[in-house]
């Protein structure tokens, strides 16, 4: 008899908005987060819009404001969105609760660098006859403009560290970072911390930010992003022809996880049930997913074969679909490995899939946590968010996208897909709790 | 019923130096390998000392196929795969990473059963390279956004963003190995090794995998890296004796020191290990996790009363199912940072009481400083090798011991070990091991 793991908690920080409630709104009116990048000046690189969080402040949050003065962004998300779950699930006001079976599991990214005082102090410390750094020179302005916090703050285990301090969590903690499956990663993982017995309740999500000068240098290097700049809010176009890249977002999405047990001795409302996760790795190139998909469709396959179903059993998935041309052809290609031996049925019986990235943007290390939390609405309200911007059809991408419009339907069972550069695989198997 | 599992293979890369035999050489020698830092002109810094860069040269452990693909490799990536390499050769596994046609010779484990779980840190960039490219953008000393946009940045490689993410570690001992079974990336800090191979132990406990990658790696030896862990205060200022700057445990303990290093183990099922006929080096009973909270200081160091410490030390134990008397010897975090060590040594005597003035506590980090995400799986590897010797290395740099951690020698040949890491920010991990 294995144990069953249920959702009792769920929130997020995005740039659709700061609650539940409003960002699922937005998704599925089909609104779109992208604009013109303001965080830094990017009018002159490739590409010069991002989908950004506006208007945050972490502070509204949290009780305990001294442990987190200076937190950087990528925390302060982490922040709000834990403290949502936290609330919603009804645990901070559980006697019962022993911190020490309290645990966390995130997939956070690092902070952002502090570019402007980085940068001065790089270029003040090179030596140009040498052509390299001079550590002595370097050292001299670096302690006269770093900020011993800033520094600290960028570990990328400091979003776990804060939650950890506001909701007095002492149980098995961990943060992965796998790129871009970072967060449904560690939704699996917590999910397998939970049914080994290790914990009763994992705060499980993740957090990340790389609108920064270098970050977006990163992406733009490797011609990863749109650089549709005339239209940021059409540029994520998962799954259309004419897709040139992904937009960068950031934010933070997290669930409260807990054994069923546990929820139902306390009168938790369930909100609903994991019940399967597949992780792989394709071991194949630094820079290229598996061709045929092969990673993807595995750990595709054991999130059903964990969670017992076949995939005529699942109503909806939550692609990966990032927009750029790699990845959309390929997860579809996995997807009908899996999902489309059937010639009688429509798109060969996959189901329904769509990319909530065309709205808000990739999220990176976030972007698995917050398409977990959409597959938990879905199944909530009986509806699925689309895929906007859906233009011209792709030949290789021919399944049904839910294209540009949500959809009213039965939605009992949803599986959530991430993939990471580096060729990691995970997937998520979400059902209607009964 | 969970499956059991034993360590096969121990790659350890340090200061001290390449492979598990040069390191327990130094260690039984009772030999530092820190000295001042010659990595970079370090004058500038209050410490100026750090463990020596291990010597070892990526070229020499990657099959010839691969050696293209370690230009985008930042020498934390290069410590991972060399400390993969060692230890898939110690526990004797045919991967394509150890044999040129492992096909040909039978591969040990299929792909799809092997697990890779490797701790990695904020891996700094190398500063040559990207402020070459920015000094460009740079006319007049000032940097100008604008011209690093349009033309600036393409003197990075395309490639540039690759050589940086911490899953590139597992990443390419995946590649390398052809390891395509769970794999996953923890960056905890100090723990991050230790928790890693937890996972790792997990996965082939539960059955979704036979055989596992595991452990981490971290170059320190960047400016960047540096500043950032001079400005943990964690670090000694007595650079004018290097080999005795660093003194876990110590009633003087006045900071630590750091130093590249990386540490790959392999974990196999008993059951698969026999049925092949392998050498198990020890067997892990029992794992334990936690988290510290130090809101003090926001976990710098954990809480003086060793709370979270003591949590993870308790479920290892419960996890292994035996006494805390049945330890013979302890490794655990021993940064030579006196909060630090005064919280890890209250967290051992409130779990082990009088018995821990019988239980030898080592800090090989005297010798080897401290290789953060390296560090944890290396004070495995190393119990393991005292477990499988029979005898430990001497303890270094204590003249004057912390109340409660006297002992030298162990109360009988060892046979049970545990190891702890306590990490920045809070994560502890916790492993018991024994004898094989």
């Amino acid at each position: 008899m294995s144990t069953r793991i249920v959702i009792t908690g769920i929130g997020w920080v995005t740039p659709l908005g700061h609650d539940i409630e409003t960002v699922w709104r937005n998704l599925l009116d089909g609104k779109a987060g992208a604009s013109a990048t303001e965080r830094f000046d990017a009018s002159t690189f490739p590409t010069a819009f991002s989908s950004q969080v506006k208007n945050y402040d972490y502070r509204r949050f949290v009780t305990r404001q001294d442990c987190h003065e200076g937190v950087g962004l990528n925390t302060a998300f982490a922040l709000g969105a834990a403290t949502q779950a936290w609330n919603m699930s009804g645990l901070g006001a559980f006697a019962g609760l022993k911190t020490e079976r309290m645990g966390i599991y995130l997939g956070s990214g690092e902070g952002s660098l502090d570019s402007d005082n980085y940068f001065a102090t790089n270029i003040a410390g090179w030596d140009e006859a040498k052509q390299a750094v001079d550590g002595a020179k370097w050292a001299a302005t670096a302690f006269r403009k770093f900020t011993p916090r800033k520094e600290t703050e960028q570990e990328p285990n400091q979003p776990l560290n804060h939650i950890a301090m506001e909701l007095g969590a002492e149980g098995p903690c961990y943060n992965c970072l796998t790129a871009c499956a970072a967060s449904t990663q560690a939704i699996g993982e917590a999910f397998e911390i939970l049914r080994r017995g290790d914990a009763d309740v994992m705060i499980a999500g993740g957090a990340h930010t790389m609108i920064h000068p270098l970050g977006v240098t990163g992406f733009n290097r490797l011609t990863a992003l749109s650089d549709r700049n005339e239209s940021p809010a059409t540029a994520s176009r998962p799954f259309s022809l004419d897709r040139d890249g992904f937009v960068m977002g950031e934010g933070a999405g997290m669930l409260i996880l807990e054994t069923l047990e546990h929820a139902q001795s306390r009168g938790a409302t369930i909100l609903a049930e994991i019940c399967g996760y597949g992780s792989t790795a394709d071991a194949y190139r630094i820079t290229d997913i598996h061709p045929e998909g092969k990673g993807a469709a595995a750990a595709m396959r054991q999130g059903l074969s964990q969670a017992g179903l076949s995939p005529a059993d699942v109503h909806y998935i939550s692609a990966h679909g990032t927009s750029t041309k790699q990845n959309d052809s390929i997860e579809t290609k996995a997807i009908k490995a899996v999902f489309g031996g059937n010639p009688q049925a429509p798109f060969g019986g996959a189901p329904p899939i769509s990319s909530v990235k065309s709205s808000l943007g990739h999220l990176i290390a976030a972007a698995g946590a917050v398409e977990a939390i959409t597959c938990v609405l879905a199944i909530r309200d009986q509806v699925l968010p689309p895929t906007i911007n859906y233009g011209t059809p792709d030949p290789a991408c021919d399944l049904d996208y839910i294209p540009n419009v949500a959809r009213k339907t039965r939605v009992d069972v949803c599986m959530s897909n991430s993939f990471g550069f580096g060729g990691q695989n995970d997937s998520l198997v979400i059902r209607r709790h009964a | 019923m969970k499956r059991r599992v034993s360590i096969t293979g121990i790659g350890l890369v340090s200061g001290l130096g390449t492979g598990l035999d040069e390191h327990w050489q130094g260690l039984m020698a009772g030999r530092s390998s820190i000295g001042p830092i010659t990595a970079f002109d370090a004058s500038g810094f209050p410490c100026r000392i750090a463990a020596a860069s291990p010597t070892a040269q990526i070229k020499d452990f990657v099959p010839k196929s691969y050696r293209k693909a370690t230009k985008v490799m930042a020498r934390d990536i290069e410590l991972a795969v060399i400390a993969a390499d060692l230890a898939a050769r110690q526990a004797g596994l045919i991967t394509p990473g150890t044999h040129d046609d492992a096909a040909a010779a039978g591969r040990t484990y299929a792909a799809e059963r092997t697990a890779c779980h490797i701790g990695a840190s904020l891996i700094a960039a190398e500063l040559d390279e990207l402020t070459y490219a920015l000094h460009k953008s740079a006319p007049n000393g000032q940097f100008d956004i604008h011209h690093w946009g349009r033309e600036g940045m393409q003197s990075l490689t395309p490639l540039w963003l690759l050589k940086y993410l911490p899953n590139m570690l597992a990443c390419h001992v995946t590649i390398v190995h052809d390891s395509r079974g769970p794999s996953n990336t923890i960056t905890c800090a100090e723990a991050s090794g230790s928790l890693s191979m937890g996972e790792s132990l997990r996965v082939i406990q539960r059955g979704a995998a036979d055989c596992g990658f595991c452990g981490g790696a971290t170059a320190r030896m960047n400016l960047m890296s540096f500043i950032r862990d001079v400005f943990t205060g964690r670090m000694t200022v007595e650079n004018d004796h290097p080999a005795s700057a660093v003194r876990p445990f110590d009633v003087s303990a006045a900071g630590t020191a750091v130093g590249d290093g990386a540490s790959i183990l392999i974990l196999e099922s008993n059951e698969t290990l026999e049925k092949r006929g392998g050498k198990a080096l020890a067997e892990v009973m029992g794992f334990g996790a936690s988290q510290s909270l130090n809101r003090a200081n926001r976990n710098t160091s954990p809480a003086p009363d060793g709370r979270g410490v003591r949590l993870a030390i308790e479920a290892a134990l419960r996890d292994a199912a035996i006494p805390a008397g049945e330890i013979d010897f302890i490794i655990p975090t021993g940064l030579g940072h006196a909060p630090s060590d005064q919280a890890e040594a209250a967290a051992l005597l409130a779990v082990f009481g009088d018995a821990l003035a019988q239980t030898p506590v080592l800090s090989p980090k005297a010798s080897i400083g401290n290789t953060v995400a390296g560090a944890g799986a290396m004070d495995v590897g190393i119990a393991a090798r005292c477990l499988a010797e029979g005898v430990l290395p001497p303890i270094m740099n204590r003249a004057h011991a912390l109340p409660g951690l006297g002992a030298t020698r162990p109360k009988r040949a060892p046979l049970y070990a545990l190891c702890v890491s306590s990490g920045l920010c809070g994560q502890n991990a916790a492993v018991v091991l024994k004898k094989a």
